[in-house]
Order: C-alpha cells, then sequence, then structure tokens
C-alpha cells in the first residue's frame, strides 16, 4: 500500500514536472496576435466567393477580405494571416479552443449560438437568405405563386426546415423533393425532376453558373428566411471583438464616405471630419481599442471599402454578380449600416 | 512375354511407316489471331453469347468515356466561358484547361509560389529513395537503404520547412541535456530504494533543459514553436520511461546487460533526433514556410509515405507483442489494436486536430500536419500488426520449434526463420493495407488539410470555373492520379511476390 502511495506521488510529481512549463499567464487575444506576429483566421473549406484558394494557392472571398482588414489594421499588413480551414462541425470547437482568434466563414448569426456556445458575434458582413430559383420558362415571377410547385432541397439542412414554414405560413401546396447532397440536388433539379431549387441565395447563384445553360434560369427575387453572416470571436474578450468589430464598421463607413483603396491618400487631405477621424487624421480612435490610430486607413489602404470587396468578390466584379440588394448601403437602399466614429 | 511381341516382326508388314508423318500445319483458322479469337472467345455458344455481351458492356462503358475525355473535350481556354455550352458546340466533354490552369496547385496546394522549388526537389528525393531501394539491381542498395531513410527525411524536412537557424546548435545542446537527465532518472530510479530519487537526480538537467528550451523558444515563428513542442513531448515521454521503470522496479530483476540495453536505446534515439534537428537546423537562408500553405500531392504524399513506411516495422513490433508471453507487452500491443481498430480514422483526427489544443497549451500542441502524420502512422501500425500476426499465425508450429531446437535466441529466430516466411505469406495483404492507407489519406481533410482531392474539391467550385461538366473533370482527374499510383503499387508487389514464391513452385 505504502508503495502504491509513493508510486502516486511520484507519478504526480513527474506530471507536475512536465506540466510546470505548460503555466501561463492569460493574456489577451490582441496581445497573443502580436506576440504571434500572425493572426489565426478560421476560413471555410471552400465557398464560392467568400473563401476559397485561387490557382496560386492565396485565399480569396469576402469573408477572407474581412480577416485581412483585421490583419491590416493590427499589424499595417493584409498578408500576416494564417488561414486554418475548418468545416462547418468544427469550427466553433476550434474557436473555443484557441485553434484561432476569430472565425469568418459563412456563419449565421442566431440566438443560441450567441448566447449558448460562449461566441459573440462581431457585425453583419453579408445579409444573406434563402432563396428559389426557377426555369425562367415556367414563367413563375415570385416565391408565392410556388404553390403546388416541386421544390428540390438538400435533407437535414435548416433549408429544408425554412421551406417548410413558408409554405405552411403562406397556405400553399409544397411538394418537397429531398436529397443527401447539395450536387444531387441541383443535378435532380436541372434534370427536370423538379420545379425550383432553394438554398441561400449566394449559394443558387453560384450553382446556376454550373447549369449547362444558366440563362434558362432566374433566382426569384424573395428571400424566405434572414441568414445574417457574421464573423465570430470568443466570448469574454471584448477588446479583440470590439477590434474585429469595428474593422468592419471602417470598411462600411470609409464606403459611405466614399473612401476608396484608390483614393485613401488624397482622402488623407480632406477636411470632412469623418473622413479624418475614420483615417486617423484627427482623434485618438485606434487607440482607444489598442491599435494605431491609422487602422481605418489601413484597412482602406490594403483590403478596401466595403462596396469595393463586394464587388471585387460576389458582385460585379465577379463571375457571380450577386446585386447589392440587402448589402447594399442604407443610405442606398439596403441594410449595411455601420455606426459613426467619433 | 516381352515388349517386343507386340510388335510386327520387320520385314513382313511393307506398308507400316516407319518414321513419323510431317505433321500438316493447323488449319488458318486455329492460328494466329483467329485462332486466339477462335480458341479464347468464340469456342461455344456459351462463350460467344458471353463474347457479344462483353463487347456491348465495354462498348457502353469506354464509348461515352472516351467521348468525354478525348473527343468532345475541351482542351484550350482561359475560364469558364471555354467549356460552357452553346450554339456552336451543344455537347462538352472534360474541361481540360481547368486542369492546367490548377495543376500547380494541385500539386503544390498553397505552398508559396517563389518556393516551390523545394517541394520539387522533394519530389526527386523521393522518386530517387523509391527507386534506389525498390529496384533490385540498383548498385549499393545499402547505401540506397540509408539514403532513403535517414537522407531523405531530414533533407525533406529542412528544405519543406525552411529549417530552423536559431534552433540548431542550441536543440542539439538542450537535447543532450535532456537524454542525460532521462538516464540519470530511469537509472535512479530503478537502483534507488528511495523513492524520488531518481526524479531528483535528473531535476537539475530538466531545469537546464527547460532554460534552453526557452531561449530556442524565444524566437517568433511557427517553425521554431513546431520544434520546441518536439522538446515538450520528449520531455514527457522519458517521464513516463522514468516512472514505469520506478514502478516495476521490484517486478522485474534486471540485469546488467538490460542497463547496456536501456541507455544505448535511450541515447539512440536522442543522438538520432540530435542529427536530425542539427540537420534541419541549417541556416541556408530558406523562408520559413508554415505547414498551413502545404497542400496538393505534396501532402496526400508525406501522408502516405510516413504511414507507409512507419507502418510495417512498428505493426512487426506489435504484432510479435501481442503473440509475446510477456503480460505488460501484450496487454500493451492488445490494446492499442483494437482501440485504434475499434475507433474511425476519422475521429482520432478530429480529436487530433479539436481535443488536443484543450489538453495541451497552444505553444506546445504539435502542428496540425504532425498530427494527421502521427495518426495515420498509428492506424497504419496497428491494421499492419494484425496483417503480420495472421501471416504468424499461418506458420507451422515446426517451424518455431525447429528455430528453437538450433539453440537460436528469441530475436535471431524471428529473423531468421520465422519473419522472412510469415511476410512473404502476407504481401497481398500487407499491400492491400498500403493502398488503403494511400487512399485514407484524404481524410486529413477533416482536419484543415488540403490534401490532394481537396485541392480538386476547392478548385471545383470556383466560379472562375464554373461550368457544367467542371466538376467530373476534376474527379476525373483524381480517379486517374489514384489509379495510377495504386496500380504501380499493386504491381511491384506482385512481382516480389513472385519473386519471392520461386521456391514454392515445384
Amino acid at each position: 500500500m505504502k508503495s502504491i502511495l509513493k508510486s502516486l506521488a511520484f507519478g504526480a510529481a513527474g506530471i507536475l514536472a512536465a506540466t510546470g512549463a505548460m503555466a501561463q499567464t492569460k493574456t489577451s487575444t490582441l496581445d497573443q496576435v502580436k506576440a504571434r506576429g500572425v493572426l489565426n483566421c478560421g476560413s471555410g473549406t471552400g465557398l464560392a466567393g467568400f473563401g476559397l484558394p485561387d490557382a496560386q494557392g492565396n485565399w480569396t472571398g469576402l469573408d477572407v477580405d474581412i480577416c485581412r482588414a483585421v490583419s491590416a489594421a493590427v499589424f499595417n499588413d493584409p498578408a500576416k494571416v494564417k488561414f486554418v480551414p475548418l468545416s462547418a462541425k468544427d469550427r466553433f470547437t476550434a474557436l473555443q479552443a484557441g485553434e484561432v482568434d476569430m472565425l469568418s466563414r459563412n456563419t449565421t448569426w442566431t440566438s443560441s449560438r450567441d448566447t449558448s456556445l460562449g461566441l459573440n458575434f462581431a457585425g453583419i458582413t453579408y445579409f444573406d437568405g434563402q432563396g428559389f430559383i426557377v426555369k425562367k420558362s415556367a414563367k413563375i415571377a415570385s416565391a408565392f405563386e410556388l404553390g403546388g410547385a416541386s421544390v428540390c432541397v438538400q435533407q437535414g439542412t435548416t433549408t429544408e426546415l425554412n421551406l417548410a414554414d413558408f409554405f405552411r405560413a403562406n397556405k400553399l401546396q409544397l411538394k418537397a423533393v429531398t436529397f443527401a447532397t447539395n450536387d444531387e440536388t441541383v443535378k435532380a433539379y436541372e434534370g427536370g425532376r423538379c420545379d425550383a431549387f432553394t438554398t441561400d441565395a449566394s449559394g443558387l447563384y453560384a450553382e446556376r453558373l454550373r447549369m449547362a445553360k444558366p440563362d434558362d434560369h432566374m433566382v426569384l427575387p424573395d428571400i424566405i428566411s434572414k441568414e445574417p453572416l457574421s464573423p465570430v470571436v470568443r466570448h469574454g474578450d471584448d477588446q479583440w471583438l470590439d477590434i474585429v468589430r469595428w474593422s468592419l464598421f471602417a470598411m462600411i463607413t470609409a464606403e459611405e464616405l466614399g473612401v476608396t483603396k484608390a483614393n485613401v491618400d488624397e482622402q488623407l487631405k480632406s477636411t470632412n471630419p469623418d473622413i479624418r477621424r475614420l483615417l486617423g487624421v484627427e482623434g485618438k480612435f485606434g487607440e482607444a481599442i489598442g491599435l494605431s490610430n491609422a487602422w481605418g486607413y489601413q484597412i482602406v489602404k490594403h483590403v478596401g471599402n466595403y462596396g469595393e470587396v463586394f464587388e471585387k468578390n460576389v458582385g460585379a466584379g465577379s463571375p457571380l454578380k450577386i446585386a447589392r440588394g440587402l448589402n447594399n448601403l442604407w443610405s442606398k437602399g439596403g441594410l449595411q449600416y455601420a455606426p459613426p466614429i467619433r | 512375354m516381352t515388349d517386343m511381341s507386340a510388335l510386327p516382326p520387320t520385314g513382313l508388314v511393307n506398308y507400316v511407316r516407319r518414321d513419323a508423318a510431317q505433321p500438316l500445319p493447323p488449319p488458318a483458322n486455329m492460328t494466329g489471331w483467329q485462332g486466339w479469337v477462335r480458341e479464347n472467345l468464340l469456342s461455344g455458344p456459351f462463350n460467344i453469347a458471353m463474347t457479344i455481351i462483353s463487347a456491348f458492356l465495354l462498348y457502353w462503358i469506354f464509348a461515352p468515356l472516351l467521348n468525354f475525355t478525348i473527343f468532345h473535350a475541351v482542351w484550350t481556354g482561359a475560364d469558364r466561358e471555354a467549356c460552357l455550352i452553346t450554339e456552336a458546340r451543344p455537347v462538352v466533354g472534360a474541361c481540360w484547361p481547368f486542369i492546367t490552369e490548377r495543376l500547380q496547385y494541385f500539386i503544390y496546394g498553397s505552398y508559396p509560389l517563389d518556393e516551390r522549388w523545394r517541394p520539387t526537389i522533394f519530389f526527386a528525393l523521393l522518386l530517387v529513395s523509391v527507386a534506389w531501394v525498390l529496384w533490385l539491381n540498383a548498385p549499393r542498395r545499402d547505401i540506397g537503404m540509408l539514403f532513403a531513410f535517414v537522407f531523405t527525411p531530414a533533407v525533406s524536412y529542412w528544405l519543406l520547412t525552411g529549417g530552423n537557424p536559431a534552433f540548431a546548435l542550441v536543440g542539439v545542446l538542450a537535447l543532450a541535456i535532456d537524454a542525460a537527465g532521462a538516464v540519470f532518472g530511469t537509472v535512479g530510479s530503478i537502483l534507488s530504494a528511495i523513492p524520488f530519487i531518481g526524479w531528483i537526480l535528473a531535476l537539475p538537467f530538466n531545469a537546464v533543459d527547460r532554460a534552453l528550451n526557452l531561449i530556442a523558444n524565444g524566437g517568433i515563428g511557427g517553425l521554431r514553436e513546431a520544434l520546441g513542442r518536439g522538446f515538450f513531448w520528449f520531455d514527457l515521454l522519458i517521464s513516463a520511461a522514468a516512472l514505469a521503470a520506478y514502478v516495476f522496479r521490484n517486478r522485474i530483476r534486471y540485469t546488467e546487460a538490460d542497463f547496456r540495453t536501456a541507455l544505448t536505446t535511450i541515447l539512440g534515439v536522442a543522438v538520432a533526433f540530435g542529427l536530425f534537428v542539427g540537420v534541419t537546423g541549417l541556416d541556408a537562408g530558406l523562408k520559413p514556410v508554415p505547414t498551413n500553405l502545404w497542400g496538393g500531392v505534396l501532402i496526400s504524399l508525406i501522408v502516405a509515405f510516413v504511414g507507409i513506411v512507419f507502418s510495417l516495422p512498428c505493426g512487426i513490433l506489435l504484432a510479435l507483442g501481442r503473440r509475446s508471453k510477456m503480460p505488460a507487452v501484450k496487454l500493451f500491443s492488445v490494446i492499442l489494436i483494437e482501440f485504434v481498430r475499434g475507433v474511425p480514422f476519422i475521429t482520432v483526427l478530429f480529436m487530433a486536430s479539436n481535443m488536443l489544443p484543450l489538453f495541451v497549451p497552444e505553444q506546445y500542441a504539435p502542428d496540425k500536419l504532425l498530427r494527421a502524420l502521427i495518426a495515420a502512422a498509428i492506424f497504419a501500425s496497428a491494421y499492419m500488426a494484425e496483417v503480420v500476426r495472421a501471416g504468424l499465425q499461418a506458420l507451422p508450429k515446426g517451424q518455431y520449434e525447429g528455430a528453437m531446437a538450433m539453440g537460436l535466441g528469441y530475436w535471431q529466430m524471428m529473423r531468421l526463420i520465422i519473419l522472412p516466411q510469415a511476410l512473404k505469406v502476407t504481401i497481398p495483404n500487407i499491400v492491400n493495407t498500403y493502398i488503403g492507407l494511400f487512399k485514407d489519406t484524404t481524410l486529413v481533410v477533416v482536419v484543415g488539410l488540403f490534401d490532394f482531392l481537396k485541392t480538386i474539391e476547392a478548385a471545383r467550385i470556383d466560379p472562375k470555373w464554373a461550368a457544367p461538366t467542371t466538376s467530373a473533370t476534376g474527379y476525373m482527374f483524381a480517379a486517374i492520379f489514384y489509379f495510377i499510383c495504386c496500380y504501380a503499387m499493386s504491381r511491384y508487389a506482385k512481382a516480389t511476390e513472385e519473386r519471392l514464391g520461386k521456391a514454392d513452385k515445384r
């Protein structure tokens, strides 16, 4: 008995010795990122327009540019980002475990995720929503005319639930045809198994491009669910949340004020107080969140304003050609609205 | 009665010819290709029916395949426009320009553009190693073994990661001290009647070692961290060994030979590790490339080769362990094998990537690729162990008894009598495991590594190439790649089998 106790004591001592070096003081995410010299950004495993490696293997996309903006704000260099591709099922675990500093991979902001997973959502980078695509020849102009139509949908997704809800709420008769994978679903729709295909609107545009005759299909204007996509950070580090949130707001503000990647250097001389505050010519707004005062300038200079990033990745400048719609500025009929920097 | 009486007496029957007549040539339709067709394809009504059905099936499979891959395929173009269905081109086959444009990405992943010569050299080294080791008539195969198993891994590691300058000297020093501490700790634990003495003896060594680790880890950059993590695990391993030695100190009577073996093993491991670190730490001004940028064929080959190289020796040891009469060894082998076989590969990868960081602080967690490599090696070893065990059990007991009667020790018996026969029997299964492992490398995608298949998956959804046949083209390319690799393995194994099987042919 005695020897067993001794063995245990020895074991405990050994483990203590081994873990001694592991003890570390808890530091803020910003300090960790600065000390590491690189931002660990949880990205998707590939979504057209939002996060995808190009022919050289560089990550591109709307979600990717948000991470680059944060990197530009912290390091004055958009390239100091390490992209960690995360699948839908391990994204939150990876964030909670500290594998990544922030998550920027088409994640819908919902109450349960915000409140019970120990996460904070930083702001809406893209207002997505579920839509429908139909054949132009069917002469359907609105989702409300889909009564009695068969709809192809992927099994076991929130998309399937939203679809049922929408048809029930509008007292329409639904014939849902379900498939296990997205590819199968699209193929079935294209092959004529259903009258319509439904998924998030951004996905509809991407899928349409891959169809044999893209011009024969149209995306209906109605959006039947709210899918606000947002970058995510860990709960409990408010400074870091502020940094990510205000990096996004700075991009939106820059678009509102007409500050672009091309003219940002001229705009430094602007007399407009809003622009001067954004670019750090006036005030100490950067220092308040632990960054340099030129953080706004750095973001626009290296990454661009929200509109530029949108058009380049998913809008007119990309093959997806998604209209601004809800993602337009509030002043232009959309929902993108940033609180003032002052 | 003699044999002669059966023959007619000579001279009586003149019309019986004495010499055999020259055989007539076979009919024209029995030789050449006609003969072959007649013999093999049309020898009877059943065969004729089967031939017709087979021909139809072949046509049914290959005509569309050839149409898709060659006749209707698009060969040049800059983006999706080239592969779209238009009035002028109503049928579109494979979209090969998509593969040509992305080929570099499929091979190197996100490896920085200016540094891609490094993986290229790695591929060349790998090719030379494989050829040298596998080609039986190659000159100096003993040097080839050294080249393949020591030079290539060390140089490849150094090339691909970019080396770790600050690490070299400090690292080797720290390791030496670490090893000394480990030896002291282990020996002390075994010898001492007083508990803790071994640990106390090892303490100063550990302290110095930690200080050095801190220096080695002082620099910024993922690489230095990554190697620092190696120390942590080495330390932990040594601590565990010391603990085990202490706990079992009374159960086992240690002889002087045991000590010598233990010492040489520990020192050998430390020296090998030190040499490896020394080589990999050389500063040639290479830019560090973190593993998250690696991808494509590079990742697939690294994971497959690490699995293949580690699985056979580890698997043999585990198989011998499972059949061992020593309870501790047997229990360890059984638990490891059964645990690994009882859990899907994907689960272990997932746990390694998401659970490990919860237990181990960030700076000590092994690199993601390393985790996948370790998981692959352990997995392949467990499966290989069962394959080898089947071979061991297939041997008649007489082989063991005969070897023992010759006065051979355990290891001599295994090395000279048992294993050569057991492994020969199991070649088909060993290669089966290898091929399975090679295809399983695609699972590393769950920990966020972009292997060859995943790079195709990522590229095919790029809207720049969004066209009806892009995905099919990508998968077709992947199928061709995997088929070539697996078929090559299978052919080599068949040749080996035939070479070793000569003794069994009578």
